[in-house]
């Protein structure tokens, strides 16, 4: 590197005359890496950045992750939601699961509780993590709940069932045109890949 | 001026530092491993990128020998989703990049009157690790689990909780690849910063160097963010991360923000060179200077710039709030705008001047006719509401293909005919180079001018089989592959034939052609500008 660095300074020195004040080369490329090793971080800068911009727009229905506190401020009876309950296991994952109803009619600011079924059918012991979901997109954010299976992880032993709760009301902002709103759960196997953290 | 490494151990090499201009060749395989000469570099991406078109086109072909009729004939539908990731990946990060950047060490020091790349030892570690990641890819296929199958896109979770077993592979020559080109284009950054012959002002530069200028700087931004979030896929894949899994609280949606931040500036990457060597052909065979040489760099710099905030209009369908479909759509619309300036100046250029038909020029007009196509039908596909029926059909791939293929590759075929003599010293053969255009002009068309109906009609992209009412259209979209795959091959008999022999060329072959790179011989010396040309 030094030699070629030595003859371009020459050669900057040639020319320094008609155009001035050039930066040294290996200032050039200094400067270039920033950039890229910025670029680097900023690629993975994108990934909390995600999460909180679907916090905020509720893209990709992703609905609260810790329970929240009931805050609504009654319950307006002038209308009413239809919540429907859909499940779904994800590959490799042997357990039944099921909502106990699959739906429930809820006015906004009114608190429900509803359960969900699930047996590992299995002769092995299985942690599952449930992954909820909302249609449409934009009502996410009003979908509130209070206490929910999918907060922490599910561990059963080998024919075990268990029926698991969820309690989650309606936001009174709810947007007018929503009547319906699905809420979806992904049932993954995380056997494995467990920490006790979450 | 620019000394061999191999300087001191190298005896027949013993004298490079003089200025005299015929030798600091070496012979045999060693010139072409140790040079750092320019020129012997973009020869060599040239001649690399050429090699993967031909094996991109390969695979291509099967794919179309496929499709020419409906049902499962000669692959099996795993194997043919290989044969569409593989083609994909080899054709933009093997063919189309490496091309444009062997056109940069070729004409970038010539153009702006410098002796050679600022830093050339970088510059053969640039090319010399490419064929290192493409043969990482290319042997998967020779692997049991198989090559990569998961779509040149790389989706998760198809490319980590569904993947093959290839993903490792794949991560690590997309790794090198990308490596290979931060590294050239900051070496093309720092070439054009720093030296330019004294006079050469940026807004003296030719268009070539301008738009490779603000491509590297492209290449700086966007090539890191593959890596990271090839990274992660890696890590998603192999050590139980779940950037993308959905089970460990990640999100596969975020893969494709990730991706396209940095896909859609990738396609300004592969067509902004295209734009410099057109803005080059256009002024020579028309014999008139470029008709607004500023709007097209401000032009250039503009769309670079929109392009990171457009990614999202790759994926209108995965739901996104009512908002951002309008924000991502009226901004993709708003890069219509500087590439329209530049259509219109190309087409401005040629008005009333003293136009010849070149084969050059032949591509270079297909390339602003067929090019504008391409953009029509991305702008179709950049209206939310009916990207919900073009979406993931043959409407995307004519699409694509019209502005990679007709677009980039006819640009690289117009600049290859326009530099040749200053390469090999010698005119083509006009008579098969016009064969070479009227074949590729009309078997591209039946190749890829179909595929919008197909895809208006409803058949999907990435699928071995189709149902029975696009068999006559996919039977001539299969003529029409074959014929262009077989009329590259005219182009591989030019090029042999040129270097070999041929009408001697004088300097300045095209009476209308302008820039430094014409001020030399045919063939170019193997150094050039040691002492910098004085430009007023």
């Amino acid at each position: 590197m030094n030699k070629s660095t030595e003859q371009d300074k020459t050669q900057q020195e040639q020319q320094s005359d008609a155009v001035s004040s050039k930066p040294s080369n290996a200032k050039v490329v200094k400067k270039l890496l920033l950039i890229v090793f910025g670029m680097f971080g900023f690629g993975f800068a994108l990934v909390p950045l995600y999460d909180v911009f679907c916090d905020i727009t509720g893209l990709n229905g992703k609905t609260n992750e810790v329970a929240v506190e009931y805050t609504a401020d009654g319950i307006d009876t002038s209308r009413t939601i239809k919540v429907q309950f859909i499940t779904r296991t994800a590959k490799g994952i042997p357990w039944q699961f099921e909502p106990v109803i699959n739906e429930i009619e809820v006015h906004p600011g009114e608190v429900k509780f509803v359960k969900f079924y699930a047996k590992n059918e299995s002769k092995r012991d299985i942690v599952g993590q449930a992954v909820p979901s909302v249609s449409p997109g934009v009502a996410a954010e009003y979908f509130q709940k209070i206490e929910c299976f999918c907060f922490t992880q599910q561990p059963l032993k080998s024919n075990e069932e268990v029926e698991m709760g969820l309690q989650f009301y309606v936001d009174l902002d709810l947007p007018k045109e929503v009547t319906t709103l699905t809420l979806s759960y992904t049932l993954y196997d995380i056997t494995g890949s467990t920490d006790s953290s979450s | 001026m620019t000394t061999d490494v191999l300087n001191d151990q190298d005896s027949h090499g013993s004298d490079h530092h003089d200025d005299s201009h015929d030798h600091g060749k070496m012979t045999g395989i060693k010139r072409w491993l140790y040079t750092t000469n320019h020129k012997d570099i973009g020869t060599l991406y040239l001649w690399f990128s050429f090699i993967m078109l031909l094996i991109g086109g390969a695979l291509a072909m099967v794919i179309r020998a496929e499709l020419f009729q409906p049902g499962l004939q000669i692959v099996e539908p795993d194997f043919f989703n290989q044969l569409t990731t593989v083609h994909g990946l080899i054709m933009v990060f093997g063919a189309i990049m490496p091309g444009f950047v062997g056109f940069a060490n070729w004409m970038i020091p010539m153009m702006i009157g410098a002796p050679d790349m600022a830093l050339p030892r970088m510059n053969n570690w640039s090319f010399w690790i490419l064929p290192f990641a493409f043969g990482i890819l290319l042997s998967s296929f020779f692997m049991e689990s198989g090559a990569p199958n998961f779509g040149w896109t790389f989706y998760a979770p198809l490319s980590t909780t569904y993947s093959n077993g290839s993903t490792a592979f794949f991560v690590f020559a997309v790794h090198i690849m990308g490596i290979s080109s931060i590294m050239g284009a900051i070496n093309i950054v720092v070439t054009i910063m720093n030296m330019r012959a004294p006079g050469m002002t940026y807004m003296k530069m030719p268009l070539f160097v301008w738009t490779f200028f603000i491509t590297a700087y492209l290449l700086i931004a966007v090539m890191p963010v593959l890596a990271g979030v090839v990274t992660m896929l890696l890590t998603d894949t192999y050590f139980g991360t779940s950037f993308f899994d959905a089970a460990g609280g990640g999100d596969p949606v975020m893969f494709q923000h990730i991706f396209w931040f940095f896909g859609h500036p990738e396609v300004y990457i592969m067509i902004l060179p295209a734009f410099g060597i057109v803005s080059t052909t256009i002024p020579a065979f028309s014999r008139k200077r470029l008709f607004g040489y500023s709007s097209m760099v401000y032009a250039t710099a503009s769309i670079a710039l929109l392009s990171f905030i457009v990614w999202a209009h790759h994926m209108f369908t995965t739901g996104m709030p009512l908002f951002g479909e309008l924000f991502f759509m009226y901004c993709t619309m708003l890069i219509a705008v500087p590439t329209g300036v530049k259509v219109f100046n190309w087409v401005a250029t040629m008005w009333r001047g003293s136009l010849s038909f070149e084969t050059p020029m032949l591509f270079s007009i297909a390339f602003v006719i067929l090019f504008t196509i391409g953009g029509f039908s991305g702008l179709m596909l950049a209206l939310t509401p009916v990207d919900f029926q073009y979406h993931d059909t043959y409407f995307v791939v004519a699409h694509f293909h019209y502005v990679l293929v007709t677009g980039s590759l006819f640009s690289m075929y117009a600049g290859a005919y326009y530099w040749m003599p200053k390469w090999t010293g010698h005119m083509y053969n006009k008579t098969l180079a016009n064969w070479h255009f009227w074949c590729s002009l009309i078997s591209v068309n039946l190749l890829f001018f179909p595929m919008h109906f197909l895809g208006l009609a409803g058949m999907p992209r990435r699928i071995p089989d189709y149902a029975l009412q696009f068999a006559d259209f996919n039977k001539w979209v299969s003529i029409g592959g074959f014929a262009f795959g077989l009329s590259q091959l005219i182009f591989l008999a030019v090029v042999i034939k040129c270097i070999r022999g041929g009408e001697k060329a004088p300097a300045k072959p095209w009476d209308g052609a302008e820039g430094l790179e014409w001020t030399v011989a045919s063939p170019a010396p193997y150094h050039t500008f040691s002492t910098p040309p004085k430009i007023d």
